[in-house]
């Protein structure tokens, strides 16, 4: 199993705790003089999104994580099994909701996303930055306002619903910043 | 609420390691640099004030100081162009070298050079950095202390500079005698703290890993915050190269400078037994075989100085990069030097 020493440190090392994979998010070296070093480190576990302090010594080591990040298409939703197929090896990988978490708002099908597999298992998934929907369902809008400030609740063609201006209607197509879960602006067809 | 971040944040982190196109540029800016040359003018001029004089000495040597934690660079240099090379160090500090002036009748001698440590990377380390380095002839413990103190009070403009025993500064923070306490008590107190220690300690930590990570964790922090801290009179058993006074208990005549919980410098009332340098090193390389280090040279030239006789002296190193981190409130070691180690 190969291993990181303590010289190899540093942030982005995939590593492998208690069979857990976790992302080297922080280490900070410290040491007196004439003193003994010590790496202090932020762990981020990749299935549970935790952070973790662990502090080692030279010479300690930790095992290396099998973490690679795939494209896969999105090919649809089965209950709470969420289908996505590799758009290299076509290979297909299921993720559970739980793994999948508030992103099934963006899904539609054959959207390309990125997902993370740890021992060639699926533990993470995540969407394009920006999305393009069509909205099913909103109140009626005032016409003619084109007011950005004043905002309603609008329902998307995946069930997912979003903020958006009061002019926005239905049958629009809609732009949405995932990492923010915001409305950015309304598409052409 | 859990979100599904990691992939991107993953993404995220690989992209930054990527991201190799200003890796040209310095990482300190302009003024920094012309702080730097104006600290080593001020430096410079507080030594030859005093009569020092400035020496320089080879960077890659046939010895290297044998310390417990710190690694040398080493290289393979043959004696002629084809034949087999022999190994040689990239100083750690030039204590050796300027010890052997010394010895040669050298009075009063400062250098301001480069030295490297192996494996140093931090907010404040690199591995190669800028070392002022001075020994006084004749200058016993407190003249020794007292010359730092003279060097901080000017460089800093402050008032008299702050002292405390290595035992006062735990027993200030932690409410124990770091000379007297044993491995359970100093564990006690970490744990108390919260502080987090590495698990390998658990089982090979020795008294003096566990007052490393109490100092680093608990004490240092709050040293020379306000003004400058000289702390001194250390465990016997971190004498390095000190006189270790037989006190009850025994201390080693070692000191240090703190400033804003950073460590600047390190002195010594020097050792110039011969024979105590030997068994000091005999020890120090059981210590590092024991932690999976390779022993180092106990044999030098500075043992021969020694034999030779190296005159009562006091002496102190004092990282440059360090104390034009503290000048200029810099987080990072990477604000004061143009080109740090990746960009080297």
């Amino acid at each position: 199993m190969a291993t990181y020493n303590t010289s190899e440190f540093r942030k982005g090392l995939k590593v492998q705790l208690d069979g857990d994979p976790y992302l080297m998010i922080q280490c900070d070296f410290v040491k007196p003089g004439k003193g003994q070093a010590l790496y202090k480190c932020k762990l981020k576990n990749l299935i549970r999104n935790t952070v973790i302090d662990r502090t080692y010594k030279s010479g300690d080591s930790i095992e290396a994580a099998d973490i690679e990040e795939i494209e896969a298409q999105f090919l649809y939703r089965q209950q709470d099994q969420f289908v996505f197929m590799d758009t290299e090896s076509y290979e297909q990988y299921e993720l559970t909701a739980e793994q999948v978490d508030e992103a099934w708002k963006y899904l539609k099908e054959g959207m390309v996303c990125s997902i993370l597999l740890f021992n060639n298992r699926p533990i993470a998934m995540t969407p394009p930055n920006h999305v393009v929907l069509r909205v099913e369902y909103c109140e009626p809008g005032a016409r003619g306002n084109t007011a950005t400030n004043v905002t309603k609740p609008v329902r998307v063609e995946t069930g997912g619903e979003f903020q958006c201006p009061v002019f926005v209607e239905i049958g629009d197509l809609i732009k949405i910043d995932t990492r923010t879960g915001e409305y950015i602006e309304r598409v052409k067809e | 609420m859990k979100k599904a971040l990691s992939a991107r944040f993953f993404a995220s982190v690989v992209q930054e390691q990527l991201e190799t196109s200003d890796q040209w540029r310095p990482t300190a800016s302009l003024a920094a640099l012309q702080r730097r040359a104006l600290l080593l003018r001020t430096v410079r001029q507080f030594f030859d004030e005093r009569g020092f004089l400035e020496v320089e000495t080879p960077v890659i040597s046939a010895d290297t100081v044998v310390d417990r934690h710190i690694e040398p660079f080493s290289t393979g240099v043959p004696a002629e162009v084809g034949k087999p090379p022999r190994r040689m160090w990239l100083q750690t500090s030039p204590e050796f070298a300027m010890k052997r002036l010394l010895a040669a009748g050298a009075e009063a001698i400062y250098q301001i050079g480069r030295v490297f440590r192996l494996g140093e990377r931090g907010r404040q380390h690199n591995p190669e950095f800028t070392m002022v380095e001075w020994y006084r002839r004749g200058d016993d413990y407190a003249q020794g202390m007292s010359l730092l103190a003279e060097l901080a009070e000017h460089i800093f403009g402050c008032g008299t500079v702050e002292r405390m025993t290595y035992a006062e500064a735990f027993s200030c923070r932690l409410g124990l005698d770091p000379h007297r306490a044993g491995i359970a008590e100093l564990r006690e107190a970490a744990r108390r703290r919260g502080i987090a220690w590495p698990e390998s300690m658990e089982e090979s930590g020795d008294r003096d890993d566990w007052l490393d990570l109490l100092l680093t964790e608990c004490v240092q922090p709050h040293l020379g915050v306000g003004r400058p801290t000289i702390v001194y009179d250390y465990p016997a058993s971190q004498c390095a190269l000190a006189r270790v006074r037989t006190d009850d208990p025994p201390v080693a005549e070692r000191f240090e400078l703190f400033a804003e919980g950073i460590e600047l410098a390190n002195g010594y009332h020097e050792l110039c037994d011969p024979n105590e340098l030997r068994r000091r090193n005999e020890q120090i390389n059981r210590r590092r075989r024991a932690d999976g280090k390779d022993a180092l040279p106990e044999r030098s030239r500075l043992l021969r100085a020694m034999e030779a006789g190296l005159p009562e002296c006091t002496g102190a190193a004092l990282g440059f990069d360090r104390l034009l981190m503290v000048l200029c409130q810099a987080a990072t070691i990477d604000e004061v030097i143009a080109f740090p180690f990746e960009r080297a």
